[in-house]
């Protein structure tokens, strides 16, 4: 196998690229295998967001009237603000991989600056609806403290409060860890690494911070929209 | 990055043209933003989860076609995503099918012991008397899963 190896090596490219690893035969052969990889991630992130959107459905069948009047109690023009940036930064991001596929350093930097911009925006939002509702005492579980809460409403509203802090949490996590992978990328820029030629971490992450604005698109009609 | 001689006419079009089909898509997104939050003021009954959930479709089908570049990329990445979501059908389709018939069975499991004859009412004995161990049940009915009654 390693002669083969070789003798692509030597038939594709004649210098040592230093992006192309050694086990690939061709750099489209690499991307493809990489990009086939963070689907298979976002396949199982997929999964893991399922079972909670599953069990949201479940519970709302379960309890639809305390679901309808907890929903009341979540700022919907902050859930569509939320929204609005969510998806602004998703085009920020596609335009940053359009930017490093086409070469243009320069404007890959402040796309990938203007989406971590709008990352923080969305955590500031949430940031300030979560002590909105901390404040209010509409928590999770044994927590729920909300004091103008029909008694036989407590249980199905405690149950809706504990799926929306665990999905926007869950999600709310996912936006961090976003930023934190966008910095790495940005500082990655910074220093020239991608161009035309090799781009592959730029279009990964950006294929996450899609699934993750994906994942919200479903979360804000039917947490903040429901009737 | 496909090496395919018919994609390379295809993607210098798409990239001519990638920045204006993403601001489009962006500004359809943002359009659907508001018909879904404006939807939702008005009352239609059941109707408003379906319309919700397909303005979210929508919207999710943009963003996976274009920003994930699945309609140009190869078949592969979009059988994934779909396989992702197909599994969430299953759970979801199994989960409905144990909480739909879960209040159901127990009911039908009661008017077994009567059909059987393990609960049978003697004359002149008083009420019914449990005859299970003294007259076993007839061929082709089972006996009823106690487990079922206690979860009512």
């Amino acid at each position: 196998m390693s002669t083969t190896t070789v003798e692509l090596h030597g038939d594709h490219h004649g210098h040592h690229d230093p992006t192309l690893q050694h086990h690939f035969a061709t750099k489209d052969q690499q991307f493809d295998t990489s990009k086939l990889g963070m689907w298979l991630f976002l396949a199982t992130e997929i999964m893991l967001f399922g079972v909670l959107f599953v069990g949201f459905g479940l519970s709302q069948t379960k309890w639809p009237d305390e679901f309808k009047e907890a929903h009341h109690h979540l700022q919907r023009p902050l859930g569509a603000l939320n929204t609005i940036v969510l998806l602004i930064s998703s085009w920020t991001m596609v335009m940053g991989v359009l930017s490093a596929k086409k070469g243009k350093t320069q404007a890959l930097r402040i796309y990938l600056i203007l989406t971590i911009l709008c990352a923080c925006i969305f955590l500031g939002v949430k940031y300030f609806e979560y002590s909105h509702k901390i404040e209010e005492g509409l928590l999770p579980g044994q927590w729920y403290k909300y004091h103008e809460t029909i008694p036989e409403h407590i249980k199905g509203a405690s149950v809706f409060f504990s799926f929306y802090f665990m999905m926007t949490g869950l999600h709310g996590f996912h936006i961090l860890c976003g930023v934190l992978v966008l910095a790495w990328i940005t500082i990655r820029a910074g220093k020239g690494e991608f161009g035309p030629n090799y781009y592959t971490p730029v279009d990964l992450v950006g294929l996450y911070w899609h699934l993750v604005d994906l994942i919200w698109i479903y979360l804000f009609p039917l947490l903040y929209l429901i009737q | 990055m496909s090496s395919h001689a018919h994609t390379e006419h295809e993607e210098h079009f798409l990239d001519k043209y990638a920045a204006r089909i993403y601001l489009a898509v962006l500004l359809a997104l943002l359009f659907l933003t508001v018909v879904t939050v404006g939807a939702s003021y008005i009352d239609l009954g059941p109707a408003n989860i379906v319309v919700a959930l397909l303005i979210a479709t929508t919207k999710a089908c943009l963003v996976g076609l274009f920003f994930m570049h699945l309609l140009h990329d190869k078949p592969i990445n979009g059988m994934v995503l779909v396989a992702g979501f197909m599994f969430l059908g299953l759970l979801l389709s199994f989960c409905l099918l144990d909480i739909d018939n879960r209040y159901h069975i127990a009911p039908t499991n009661k008017a077994v012991p009567k059909a059987s004859g393990i609960m049978v009412p003697v004359p002149g004995e008083g009420p019914a008397k449990p005859m299970g161990e003294a007259a076993p049940a007839a061929e082709g009915t089972k006996p009823p899963a106690a487990g079922h009654e206690k979860k009512q």
